[in-house]
């Protein structure tokens, strides 16, 4: 680790881990109550649980964006980060806004739009902390070095907080509600998200590879424009069924088909890459997870997007498990994975050691990966059962849920097997081990 | 596809081509926007107790258990015609009693049942959420959802 300030990264790591960890045991926790559905029902109903789950999840990410780019621009524009005081106010602040509303949920204090729950200070406090780390990056770029790893990733961040001033718009009109809503949740994870997600898998690639950044910097322009092109307008694949005009059909169907391209162009890419190393990079785990989520993205958000996205199919499947089989693995894929391969690249220089236990991550991989795709699996089948049943033959929701519950059970079994890789990939960051040498 | 292509020429092509769609999606929104506003939803009929019954439905999470044109939890059942269901659209006051009778008699309690929670809501809040269900079942959705509503 060449600059001090890169060391910024740790505690966004630290506790982007401890909200992943209260992001799987909600996982788990609305997983059983699917099945046991009494359980908790009195005391921590769904609703509740089910904000936990996907809030810790959004704030974990976002943490580990944050580290990621402390941690990666110094070493792009060759100059420390602006102001570490402000990072590490940024940090506990955010903690903090994080950690009250995860409680304030239990409480019952929420507000009601689907992952905007955050109570109207905890969204201040969350510009707030968004003006302070953009304040800083922007002005360490500034001084720094333009590489267009740094200027995309800034990009990225840039967007991603400006598309959240969204939030706070709330018509009384349900349907206007919804359209800028997606400005948030579509341009964050089908655009800006891509942003991030691109320039750091780059820059991974460039360290670990050696590969000539020129070539690798090329890519990216043509994935994050692709990413863009396609995503863009692939909005268009949310406002077929919400009172917004039926041309979106067309336009949804067409664009959102595309954002398979950039994911697939992200595969080769990375592939294609790595083939070319002229270096023998000692952390194996994270090219692992750097190739992984490529292609975990590629199907999660890819395939998995392409499978709903076509307007006349998505007229039975609009709400129903498919579109949650989606959600799961293509965050999964695309987001979790990349902020753990940036995790498990950047932990052994953050604590001045050797890539360590690098086995014991590479088992944590395996299992969180199969774990996912068997939950991504059952989710799938179910949606296809609940697809027919409730939407083609008109039964009733509930009754179709009891015929899909078989499904709902193993999705649990599923949970627990993720549940086993997290903890695993956790001590495997944060232990000693035996100080692992790289192997010829 | 990338071989025969320059860096600038790359770099030139990403924001041409963002800023290019950009504007295309703003523009298609804001004409989304007026067509909303004037033709798939009746605007003159959203009345302060439509936009108080927004503000139950978002108070209480509901969006988390239930979804709402297809958007939200798929815990519970989609909401987007659930006034018509309850025969709103016949008969407003049997509409109005129905939904009050049924979210007073939550939690049911049954063992393996799913359980919607007792929210307590005043009878204020009881009409009103009433009036928002009613204006959103007559969202325009282009035919959505596909099921039977009997």
């Amino acid at each position: 680790m060449k600059y001090q300030t890169q060391k910024l990264a740790y505690p966004y790591f630290m506790a982007a881990m401890g909200l992943f960890v209260v992001q799987v045991l909600g996982g788990l926790t609305v997983g059983t109550i699917y099945v046991f559905p009494n359980f908790l029902s009195e005391l921590v109903p769904f609703n509740i649980v089910r904000m936990i789950h996907t809030n810790a999840l959004i704030v974990w990410l976002l943490m580990g964006f944050f580290g990621a780019t402390y941690y990666l621009l110094p070493e792009e524009t060759e100059t420390e980060i602006y102001s570490p005081k402000l990072a590490w106010i940024q940090f506990w602040l955010f903690l903090f806004g994080a950690l009250a509303a995860v409680v304030g949920y239990l409480f019952h204090i929420h507000e009601g739009r689907e992952f905007l729950e955050q109570p109207l200070w905890i969204k201040v406090a969350i510009v707030v902390v968004a003006l302070m780390f953009l304040f800083n990056i922007s002005m360490t770029l500034m001084k720094g070095k333009r590489t267009v790893v740094a200027t995309i990733l800034t990009m990225g961040l840039w967007g991603l907080a400006l598309f959240f001033l969204f939030a706070f718009y709330n018509p009384a009109n349900l349907a206007l509600d919804k359209m800028y809503w997606w400005y948030v949740v579509h341009l964050w994870v089908e655009g800006v998200w891509e942003l991030i997600l691109a320039s750091i898998l780059a820059f991974l690639l460039i360290k670990m590879t050696g590969v000539d950044r020129e070539i690798i910097e090329k890519w990216l322009y043509v994935i994050v424009g692709l990413a863009l092109f396609s995503g863009l307008l692939g909005t268009g694949h949310h406002y077929y069924w919400i009172g917004t005009p039926g041309y979106w059909q067309w336009i949804g169907t067409v664009f959102s088909s595309l954002e398979v391209f950039p994911f697939l162009a992200m595969v080769i890419f990375s592939f294609y890459i790595v083939r070319q190393s002229t270096r023998n990079h000692p952390n194996k785990a994270a090219i692992l997870w750097v190739l992984g989520c490529t292609v975990l993205s590629f199907f999660g958000a890819g395939v998995w997007g392409f499978l709903h996205t076509l307007a006349p199919i998505n007229y039975y499947t609009h709400g129903t498990q498919i579109t949650a089989s989606h959600g799961h693995l293509a965050f999964f894929g695309a987001y979790v994975m990349i902020n753990l391969a940036i995790i498990t690249y950047a932990m052994p220089h953050l604590r001045g050691q050797q890539p360590y236990n690098q086995t014991l991550n590479m088992w944590s991989f395996w299992i969180m990966t199969s774990g996912m795709c068997f939950m991504t699996f059952t989710l799938t089948a179910a949606g296809v059962l609940q697809t027919h049943l409730q939407r083609v033959l008109g039964m009733d929701f509930m009754e179709v849920q009891e015929q899909i519950a078989l499904f709902y059970w193993l999705r649990l079994g599923s949970g627990l097997i993720v549940i086993l890789g997290v903890l695993l990939f956790v001590y495997s960051i944060l232990s000693k081990g035996k100080a692992e040498q790289a192997t010829a | 596809m990338s071989e025969g292509m320059t860096k600038t020429a790359a770099r030139n092509i990403f924001f041409g081509g963002t800023i290019f769609f950009f504007v295309i999606f703003v523009a298609l929104t804001a004409h989304s926007h007026l067509y909303i506003v004037n033709e798939s939803t009746d605007v003159s009929s959203l009345d302060d107790a439509v936009a108080r019954g927004k503000h139950v439905w978002e108070k209480n999470s509901c969006i988390n258990c239930h979804s709402l044109l297809g958007e939200g939890a798929y815990y519970a059942p989609e909401l987007g015609k659930v006034w018509v269901k309850f025969g709103g659209d016949e008969d407003p006051e049997t509409g109005r009693e129905a939904l009050k009778a049924w979210m007073n008699a939550m939690p049911t309690g049954i063992e393996g049942r799913r359980q919607m929670p007792q929210f307590n809501l005043t009878e204020q809040e009881h009409a009103d959420l009433a009036a928002f269900f009613e204006w959103v079942s007559r969202i325009d959705t282009q035919g959505w959802p596909p099921e039977p509503i009997e």
